[in-house]
């Protein structure tokens, strides 16, 4: 190596402060829950040292199983849809006009700074009976009276969707903005049409980030509280939803933390798994 | 295929500006209830902001947490950004991970975990927890920026520095953290913008005693709706628009989310 | 001036994992002189540099400076200059904050260094420029003030990585002048890496080519040109014809054909280099001695210069090159002899 390089014992001191504080206040919390999920619990929100497995085994009962698989579910579809948008929509950004390029990202950064609690709080009154969709379409004479479209799976679908695209379209961006368009040119030179050059030549090229992409919003939408909160009722709830609720209303500490960890193996496990296959797949 | 175009864009545009746009009529409406079409026009709420204590005290705990937090976030990333990427470390990997894992979980997990880990130690519901907890929380992402800024600055310009005299120290002090200042400024801005609309971290570990601005909206919104809330929503969009579109007019706002530089060059 | 910047390398040898990059290299290197590591990629060269910058460790060897031991020190205690290939020029600081860095960092007053700054800027032609940023300047206006910042503080050993090599043709060779002009001006020890044989026959006091980590040869360009010691110090500097044959009791034969050829020496297998531009080609029948029979292949006729590929029956084809005015009326298919003189052969191997 580069004797410019090599480490110094002034680069070592300069990387403890961080790794300390990484490790004080992140390992030491994970680690402190991971002990909390064997934790016995007491009425009235406490918990005492000890080890069981009596919370790690209310992951095997259906009610939680049910859950999970729902949370997966929904938080794939959320990902799958904002990735279906995001992509065709991010390739013809790409090729737009300066003038309405900018201004089209800048509407899309700014949707990136709303909190979740606004965004839900949004979507609540634009599917709601007082001030939404439905009321604007009575107006119109189009419908007869207000109808109420949350909460709802649906809402909660869109709600996930909205918050995670910025986020894709963000991540899908330096690519695409990079794509040769002497590829999409060649293609057309050799009769392919507008359409048939999409899905033979940029769609393939695009894999990997799309698959990015993907996994981004999955990841992201599976860790959104307010959201599946707000606009589901508690059918409509995800894990992150069913943790909290745990934690504080419920006061099971020691559940939720089980369920916390199970949750950080799905999230890892998920990207791992997919990104896995996606290797395999490529040669 | 240019049909496809437009429908899409429409939609996409309709999709991110509907939400925006209820949220907006609702603010300005007169009276409290929420109806359509809104009868009245009316900034009383915008008023409200600063006239109502609860609300002036949530904004200003938000900025502070948020500035704050940033602030932390920026310097513990940094130096890990800088020694992982200017030496050449065989556990650089791992750590770098370490770095990456706080923001890459579920929030709810780490949520969980400040919560666990500072009543285990007796300090409950206080500010400084939620400042460091957010700090750690967010300092993913300006380990990010920096260390993409390390990676794309020249490895000659350390070299250099040093066959020109400079020692390790000096050189990092007059060549590379310059050159990484507007790296760090970018982070700092994301975490302070997270930081800003963070619920579910502030929420465990403050336990009602601490009230960010997040907090006080969805506890409002759970005895029922002001329009407040909405004004509150607007004033956050019009400051996120301004400062995008600021930034697209006098920096590179392009350049900034990483587009190829022959797209700059493509005409008007 | 007084002469100093002599270097000395002592058995160095770099190895990176398994792989050697310098294989042992011993060199004594006159001072104020402009000496050029010449090689194909991967050959050692910039790694030898990287050594004798301080920004490489050796594996094994010492460097000595003026007979000081400077193995052990850190870049930044060698008095040395050095321009990287990518001239790595501070981008967030002007031209004269580039340039009067090594000054500042060392604590000097500004008044002195604005002095020096103008002085340096002057050397290398770019009056008045200090206050411009990096990214407003031109590729050739980059190079020169990289050149101004190194040599700041006259240091012993001035080092140049590849210095011209993003430029474009033109801009090299103009720069390759100027940068000679200036060293000699200033009789600074120079070294310069470089796979561009042409460059370092335009600058060099001294070449030291080199191959796979090892130095294949130590000598002044021209010296190396006309004499080269082995095949490939022959094809690398300049174009050559590699000719195989046989020598028994210091008469050397190509296939069936005498060559008289001077400093041959006994018996075995003997490669000749003979430089296309003394070689002749003749539509005559071939005399006995020193020439082969071949059918022309290709014609290049560049109106400048005057090129013949002449298949003889050999691994490669003949190529025969001269001016104008000794151009040779051929065409493809033709029948020809080539001449390779005497005094043109020289035993490159064997």
């Amino acid at each position: 190596m580069s004797e410019v390089r090599r480490p110094t014992r002034g680069s070592w001191a300069v990387l403890a402060f961080p790794l300390a504080m990484l490790t004080l206040f992140f390992l030491a919390p994970f680690a402190i829950m991971v002990a909390t999920s064997f934790y016995h619990r007491i009425e009235g929100g406490f918990y005492e040292p000890a080890f069981e497995f009596a919370s790690w085994q209310r992951l095997l009962q259906g009610v939680f199983l049910e859950r999970t698989l729902f949370s997966i579910g929904i938080c794939l579809l959320a990902g799958a849809v904002c990735i279906v948008i995001a992509f065709p929509f991010t390739y013809f950004l790409t090729r737009m006009r300066r003038r309405s390029h900018v201004a089209l990202l800048v509407l899309i950064m700014s949707a990136l700074v709303l909190s979740e609690v606004i965004v839900g709080f949004a979507w609540s009154v634009l599917l709601g009976r007082a001030a939404g969709i439905s009321n604007v379409l009575v107006w119109l004479g189009v419908m007869s009276e207000p109808a109420a479209y949350q909460p709802s799976f649906l809402a909660v679908l869109l709600g996930l969707s909205y918050i995670a695209f910025p986020y894709c379209i963000l991540a899908l961006y330096p690519q695409l903005s990079r794509l040769d368009p002497e590829l999409t040119e060649a293609a057309q030179t050799m009769g392919a049409s507008p359409w048939r050059t999409f899905w033979t030549v940029v769609v393939p090229i695009g894999r990997p980030i799309i698959l990015a992409g993907f996994l981004l919003a999955f990841v992201f939408t599976l860790g959104s509280y307010l959201i599946p909160a707000f606009l589901g009722r508690p059918e409509h709830w995800t894990l992150s939803v069913f943790i909290s609720d745990q934690a504080t209303f419920n006061a099971n500490v020691p559940f939720a933390a089980a369920m916390a960890l199970f949750l950080t193996v799905l999230s890892l496990g998920v990207v791992g798994i997919v990104t896995w296959f996606e290797g395999r797949t490529r040669r | 295929m240019r049909a496809l175009k437009w429908v899409l864009t429409t939609f996409v545009v309709l999709f991110i500006l509907a939400p925006l746009i209820v949220v907006a009529v609702v603010s300005f409406n007169q009276n409290r209830y929420m109806d359509f079409p809104p009868e009245g026009f009316s900034f009383h709420w915008y008023a409200e902001l600063w006239n109502d204590v609860g609300w002036r005290d949530a904004i200003v705990t938000s900025l502070l947490v948020a500035a704050t937090s940033a602030a932390l976030a920026v310097v513990i990333a940094t130096p890990m950004a800088f020694v992982l990427r200017a030496y050449d470390i065989r556990l650089a990997p791992a750590i770098f991970a370490l770095g990456i894992l706080p923001f890459l979980l579920p929030p709810v997990i780490s949520a969980l975990g400040a919560l666990v880990f500072w009543s285990s130690l007796g300090f409950s519901g206080r500010l400084e927890n939620i400042i460091i907890s957010h700090a750690i929380f967010f300092s993913t992402l300006p380990l990010i920026t920096v260390s993409l800024a390390m990676e794309t600055m020249d490895p000659a310009l350390p070299e250099a520095a040093q066959t020109l005299g400079a020692n390790p120290r000096t050189s990092f002090r007059t060549v590379t953290l310059p050159l990484l200042v507007p790296s760090m400024i970018t982070g700092y801005a994301a975490a302070f913008v997270l930081s800003l609309n963070e619920y579910i971290i502030a929420f465990m570990v403050s336990r009602f005693s601490v009230v960010t601005l997040p907090i006080k909206i969805v506890n409002d919104l759970r005895y029922g709706f002001t329009p407040t809330i909405a004004a509150v929503a607007v004033v956050f969009i019009l400051i996120a628009t301004t400062t995008f579109a600021l930034f697209a007019l006098f920096g590179n706002l392009l350049k900034f989310l990483g587009a190829d530089p022959a797209i700059l060059e493509r005409e008007r | 001036m007084l002469a100093r910047g002599g270097l000395r390398l002592d058995g160095l040898v770099k190895r990176f994992g398994d792989v050697e990059a310098v294989a042992g290299v011993d060199l004594e290197l006159p001072p104020g002189k402009l000496i050029s590591f010449l090689g194909p990629s991967g050959c050692g060269k910039t790694t030898m540099l990287r050594m004798i910058a301080g920004l490489e460790r050796p594996t094994e060897g010492r460097v000595y400076l003026d007979d000081g031991d400077i193995t052990d020190q850190p870049p930044h205690l060698r008095d040395i200059g050095m321009v990287f290939q990518t001239l790595a020029l501070f981008p967030h600081l002007s031209v004269a904050g580039n340039v009067g860095y090594p000054m500042r960092i060392r604590g000097a007053q500004k008044p002195e260094i604005q002095a020096r700054v103008d002085e340096l800027l002057g050397l290398v032609s770019l009056h008045g420029l200090g206050d411009r940023r990096i990214s407003q300047l031109s590729g050739g206006q980059r190079q020169r003030v990289a050149t101004a910042r190194a040599l700041a503080l006259e240091p012993r050993l001035f080092l140049l990585d590849e210095p011209l090599s993003a430029l474009d043709a033109n801009l090299r060779e103009q720069l390759q002048v100027e940068l000679r002009l200036l060293q000699q001006k200033l009789g600074i020890t120079t070294i310069m890496v470089t796979h561009d044989q042409r460059e370092a026959m335009t600058m060099s006091d001294l070449v030291v080519v080199m191959n796979q980590g090892r130095v294949e040869q130590v000598g002044e360009p021209l010296d190396v040109y006309r004499h080269p010691g082995s095949p490939f110090v022959a094809s690398f500097i300049g174009r050559t014809n590699l000719i195989k044959g046989e020598a028994s009791d210091g008469q050397v034969r190509v296939g069936d054909r005498p060559f008289h050829v001077d400093g041959v020496v006994g018996s075995g297998p003997v490669t000749l280099s003979v430089r296309p531009e003394d070689a002749h080609l003749q539509t005559t029948p071939a005399p006995e001695r020193n020439a082969l029979t071949g059918r022309v292949v290709f014609v290049r006729d560049l109106g400048e210069l005057f090129e013949c590929f002449v298949d003889c029956g050999l691994d490669d084809p003949v190529v025969v090159a001269g001016s104008p005015r000794e151009r040779v009326d051929v065409l493809q298919g033709q029948s020809v002899s080539v001449v390779f003189p005497r005094e043109a052969c020289v035993v490159v191997e064997g």
